[in-house]
């Protein structure tokens, strides 16, 4: 990683603050940072708090439920202390996001192209000719066929895949800095999941955007990304160059997820399985989140939480047992 | 003989109607499928959305009647039952839906909904069935205790277990299994997939899984079918299929599948274009229009579903000529044998160690 991030998060908390007044914690004490042109990804399996943590970059979460502490320095900025007109100039334009449903992030209601043309003006302003024609140009990007024609028609015209891309032509309007991908291909059939990430490769390449991936498929990590951070409960528990993730993980955690995937190269008898629940959000337990399903679980686990250590350079593990080959060797 | 045979099944929805009611368009959902399934194994039938395969499985189950072609189960026509057969064959077939969440009835307790199918078909007398459903439940890895609740209070895996545990109470032959891991998180999706293979065996249960996943179909399938808009493009051995793709759609398929493997070398079949309508498949060979190895002979002429000796079969007019699928395949791979070690800690204690000795009544566990 480069010496000055683009975007660095530092010990950011999140709760939720319910109507029957229990407090949910969303996110806790979570570090990240991704330099220009690199792509992160943000791995863990529903409720850990992945989605959360990028809508608190793109100050998308509700002002009255919601509780956020810590720092999110972006380009100069703090942006949880930046004003919401600030925060409107950003977003589709420094800071952009694809979210995972094309169908329902889309309005049915306007043509395609009114949808883009909209975001440039919105950012750049110029004629809409110009815009326009920026619009047919962004839609070529993406590969989408006869743009020209395309870019009037209504999102219902057109099918997932070519939804998500003129998702992704939107978002890259303004030539963002940093793009957020929430499970962009998570509702894609397969080829075409392949054609959308080769798309994104594409575009990093070209623009040099940096890019935070956040996905539950490990094989789409494994694809993409340059480092991944894990989520489990709200925490990020482990961080590493994704070679190494894939090769010497150092989090019971992600071992668990590694080995409950099938795969093609090999094929187990019995595929590993993470016993157990996620603990309940709004009493977590008083030391490791993940001591009551970890098979390498001490007495000293359920007592203090594990801080966040380094492992090897560039590798992190929040967890009192790393390295994990001692415990096997 | 093979516990369901299927030939030449058709199925074509009116898409479009005059105002007269008329049908004037037609998606022609499945178009010409054969397969056989034997007792106590898996066939998988894999492919894009709208290729037909949902459609394929509810056919088979007789949920909606096919426009042609015939289906017999343990040798009986299934489209010729009547009213009354018919319900006495949903005893020997059943079949558990995508997503636990839509499936199960929200106003009925656990209890309730693995008692109905006992009741409706009469299985058990009314005094044994809380024990029958007690059992049920430890047969899918849930605690008894929990017939008092209601499907909103369970996660989507456990669910799915309950799902699982009401196509069991029939005790069936067959269960299709429709996308059953599809909508579960990937460690909840391990547990599933190990419950279906591990009920499979001790109860001798046939299974068709229908997926878009091969990498889930190579953990669970014996056979493989490949459908691309209505048709089989390929069928084979799941270790056949897999170690060498025949059809340039299942090559591209496999292809697609993202690794856990960084470092894995291969090249990426990329389809261009659209996946083409239903409604209005191209003529030729229906993958023409996205394979890179398309000819003038693809676009005219259908090729036919050829099976060699092995009875690998793939319907592609250019399989002879392809070229080798080493670079489309992974690597061998696997963990590295610490990592190995570290895995299989998770792997000690099943949820079937706690449940073994328990049968179906009625049925003889298998002998593996």
């Amino acid at each position: 990683m480069s010496a000055t991030p683009l975007i660095e998060i530092k010990d950011l908390r999140i709760r939720f603050h319910g109507d029957d007044g229990r407090i949910t914690h969303a996110v806790d004490s979570v570090d990240l940072s991704v330099a220009n042109g690199a792509t992160l990804g943000l791995v863990g399996e529903s409720g850990c708090g992945k989605s959360v943590t990028s809508l608190a970059i793109m100050g998308l979460l509700p002002k009255r439920s919601a509780e956020i502490s810590g720092a999110i320095r972006f380009e100069g900025l703090d942006l949880l202390k930046t004003p919401d007109q600030t925060l409107r100039d950003l977003r589709g334009n420094r800071l952009a996001m694809i979210f995972q449903e094309p169908m329902t992030s889309l309005n049915p209601s306007l043509t395609i192209g009114e949808q883009i043309i909209e975001t440039i003006q919105r950012h750049r302003g110029g004629s809409r000719r110009n815009a326009r024609e920026r619009a047919i140009e962004l839609l070529r990007r993406v590969h989408i066929p006869s743009p020209e024609r395309r870019i009037d028609e209504f999102p219902h015209k057109l099918s997932g895949g070519m939804r998500q891309r003129v998702m992704i032509a939107m978002a890259l309007a303004c030539d963002p800095r940093l793009l957020i991908a929430d499970e962009p291909t998570t509702a894609l059939d397969v080829t075409l999941q392949a054609q959308i990430l080769e798309l994104m490769r594409e575009l990093k390449a070209a623009s040099g955007a940096a890019i935070i991936l956040i996905t539950h498929d490990l094989g789409v990590v494994a694809e993409v990304c340059d480092e991944v951070a894990v989520m489990y409960a709200g925490e990020i528990v482990e961080r590493a160059p994704v070679d190494e993730l894939f090769s010497a993980p150092q989090h019971p955690y992600t071992v668990g997820l590694l080995g409950s995937i099938p795969r093609l190269d090999h094929r187990p008898e019995q595929l590993a399985t993470i016993e157990g629940m996620v603990p309940n959000m709004a009493r977590l337990p008083a030391g490791c989140r993940f001591a009551a399903r970890c098979p390498f679980v001490l007495d000293a686990c359920t007592r203090a939480p594990p801080p966040l250590l380094q492992v090897s350079p560039g590798h992190l593990s929040r967890c009192i047992r790393a390295p994990l080959e001692r415990l096997v060797s | 003989m093979a516990l369901l045979e299927v030939q030449d099944l058709v199925k074509h929805f009116v898409a479009e109607r005059s105002l007269f009611g008329r049908a004037r368009a037609h998606v022609k959902a499945v178009d010409g499928v054969s397969f056989s399934l034997e007792a106590g194994k898996t066939l998988a039938l894999v492919g894009e959305s709208g290729c037909g395969k949902s459609t394929v499985s509810r056919l088979v189950l007789r949920l909606i009647e096919p426009d042609a072609g015939t289906v017999r189960f343990d040798g009986r026509d299934l489209l010729s039952l009547d009213a009354n057969a018919l319900r006495a064959f949903r005893r020997e077939a059943q079949i558990i839906f995508q997503d636990p969440y839509a499936s199960l009835n929200p106003r009925m307790t656990v209890g309730q909904i693995l008692t109905e199918p006992l009741a409706l078909h009469d299985l058990v007398p009314p005094t044994q069935r809380r024990g029958r459903v007690a059992e049920l439940l430890r047969l899918v890895g849930l605690e008894p205790r929990l017939e008092r609740r209601y499907p909103h209070e369970f996660s989507g895996g456990q669910r799915q277990r309950i799902a699982i545990a009401r196509a069991l109470a029939v005790e069936p032959k067959l269960i299709v299994c429709d996308e059953p891991v599809s909508a579960l998180d990937v460690s909840i999706r391990s547990q599933i997939l190990n419950l279906l293979r591990e009920l499979q065996d001790r109860l001798g249960l046939a299974y068709i899984f229908v997926s878009h996943d091969l990498a889930v179909v190579k953990h669970i399938a014996d056979h493989v079918a490949v459908m691309n808009l209505g048709q089989i493009v390929e069928t084979a051995e799941a270790d056949a299929l897999f170690a060498a793709p025949r059809h340039p759609y299942s090559r591209a398929l496999l292809s697609a599948i993202p690794l856990p493997q960084p470092k894995a070398k291969r090249t990426t079949v990329l389809l261009t274009g659209e996946i083409p309508s239903a409604l209005n498949p191209p003529a030729g060979c229906r993958f023409h229009t996205r394979c890179p190895f398309v000819v003038e002979r693809c676009r005219i002429e259908a090729p036919e579903l050829l099976a060699d000796s092995a009875g690998h079969a793939a319907a592609c007019h250019r399989t002879a000529e392809l070229p080798s699928t080493d670079a489309i395949l992974p690597a061998a791979g696997g963990f590295s044998p610490a990592l190995a070690k570290l895995v299989a800690a998770f792997s000690r204690k099943t949820e079937g160690a706690a449940v073994s000795g328990v049968g179906i009544q009625g049925t003889a566990p298998t002998t593996t």
